[in-house]
């Protein structure tokens, strides 16, 4: 399969968050279409990765997790970005919509960043031995995990809505820290996990196969992000057209 | 408005105030050194009366004590200020909240380094480690330490102070933001602990000294935006 078919479907998606965004009309279709695409293309990618890409050289077959375990953690990267670029937003110009697609993309990436984890301890297993190990990259991904669901704690934990948005959007910008230090782990520190896989770094056909897998949970992640904006978007709404908690008493006569 | 005196000078007052303050009292400080020595002593007692055990991993217990003391610290730097509206009369004073910022995190950090310093000879007691190797990198990497628990931890207690469970939010929080740091600050101990045959004492120095760069930058950025919601 060649690298331009994922590649044009990359090029479809981006047309269709375009789309989302600018034609309001589409917004109740294009979700969905997005997620139909995906599934298919997930049943795809099982075929692809299964039978279709090459056992990995050292890895054998336990090496076909690649195609799923990195576009899970990619996805959580995106996610994660996108949540400190909306802090920055936020705190720059306070707006619901920038508050509300940040609560979005923390929670759909700490929801992919948990499956690309577990998924990576599924493979640690037979690779390493061990399920989990005090690595670098291990203990920095989880680092970044676990600030992001401190960051949903405190949401949860906050009723005012400003004072959620504004201090979500600094322990946001905050959290946002770990992203470069995950990233680089396996750069800067012996790391047992290898560096970073890309398209590049492997086999032409199993690149293509990483870009299809790529693409399939972009397919996804555009409507869990969109699906969890809208209920982000109801809740704020909800909670401005909410009374007062303790009506005033009336007067003792 | 323009501030009517610098931003230096107003972070000093701030700081000379929680100074006053802790003096007045010397509560908080009290209860914390009380509250580590507390917490290194269940540590050998939890791992069994091994010396050669207890010495090997003396550096990390160390900097567990002042983790968990520092969020009482932090917790309490914070409550003193939501007392009688205190942080909201700080902030209508004309001076810049990022000099609030600078002064609780000297604040926060000064009192956490005179912990340390009674929790080293706890830790000769206990542990029975040798601190007189490298006296005065062991002195730097504490004061690092504690300055990059105290920077994100002023930020996430200004914030928790106000907001419902405060005391389950702080270390939500704050731990996965410090576990870079930990892993630095007790390595680097360690290396001032025992010999350093491999020369590695200089690079996880680095590693404090950009963290907490990296926090007072992002902390100073931050923190006007949640003095104003306060």
């Amino acid at each position: 399969m060649p690298a331009s078919i994922p590649l044009l479907l990359l090029l479809a998606l981006a047309v269709m968050v375009v789309v989302h965004i600018a034609v309001p009309k589409t917004r109740t279709i294009l979700w969905k279409l997005s997620a139909a695409l995906g599934a298919v293309m997930l049943g795809l990618l099982m075929y692809l990765g299964m039978f279709y890409a090459p056992p990995e050289a050292f890895m054998s077959n336990v090496g076909r997790i690649l195609y799923v375990h990195v576009p899970y953690i990619w996805m959580a990267f995106i996610a994660f970005l996108m949540n400190v670029g909306c802090a920055f937003g936020y705190l720059m110009k306070k707006s619901w919509v920038t508050d509300a697609l940040a609560e979005s993309s923390a929670e759909v990436g700490v929801l992919f960043g948990a499956v690309g984890v577990a998924m990576g301890s599924i493979w640690a297993r037979p690779t390493w031995g061990v399920w989990w190990d005090w690595d670098p990259r291990l203990i920095s991904t989880t680092v970044m995990l676990l600030s992001y669901v401190g960051y949903l704690a405190l949401r949860s934990f906050t009723e005012d809505p400003e004072r959620r948005a504004t201090w979500s959007a600094a322990v946001g910008i905050l959290s946002g820290v770990s992203l470069p230090i995950t990233y680089y782990s396996v750069r800067w520190w012996n790391s047992l996990h290898q560096v970073q896989s890309s398209t590049a770094s492997v086999d032409k056909t199993m690149g293509s196969v990483l870009l299809w897998g790529l693409a399939t949970l972009l397919f996804f992640l555009f409507p869990f992000i969109v699906k969890r904006y809208e209920i982000a978007r109801a809740r704020q709404t909800a909670a401005m057209e909410l009374p007062p908690l303790e009506a005033p008493r009336p007067e003792a006569a | 408005m323009t501030p009517k005196i610098s931003l230096l000078a107003a972070a000093w007052l701030v700081l000379k105030k929680d100074w006053q303050i802790e003096w007045r009292t010397r509560a908080r400080l009290t209860a914390l050194i009380f509250f580590s020595g507390a917490t290194l002593l269940l540590f050998s007692f939890a791992m069994g009366p091994d010396v050669t055990s207890l010495r090997a991993h003396a550096h990390g217990y160390l900097w567990l004590g002042l983790l968990f003391a520092s969020v009482l610290s932090l917790g309490e730097s914070f409550r003193i200020e939501s007392e009688n509206q205190a942080l909201t009369g700080l902030v209508l004073t004309p001076v810049e909240p990022r000099a609030i910022f600078i002064g609780k995190v000297l604040g926060n950090a000064s009192m956490l380094f005179v912990l340390s310093l009674v929790l080293l000879p706890i830790t000769v007691g206990l542990y029975d480690v040798t601190l007189t190797r490298v006296p005065h990198l062991l002195l730097l990497v504490l004061f690092l330490g504690v300055l990059g628990i105290s920077a994100p931890g002023t930020v996430y207690s200004a914030i928790s102070a106000n907001a419902r469970a405060r005391d389950v939010m702080l270390p939500l929080l704050l731990f996965p933001v410090l576990v870079p740091l930990l892993l630095a600050a007790a390595s680097a101990t360690k290396l001032t602990f025992q010999p350093d045959p491999q020369d590695q004492l200089g690079s996880w120095l680095k590693l404090l000294i950009a963290f907490d760069l990296i926090y007072l930058s992002v902390g100073f950025l931050v923190f006007p935006k949640i003095a104003e919601e306060d």
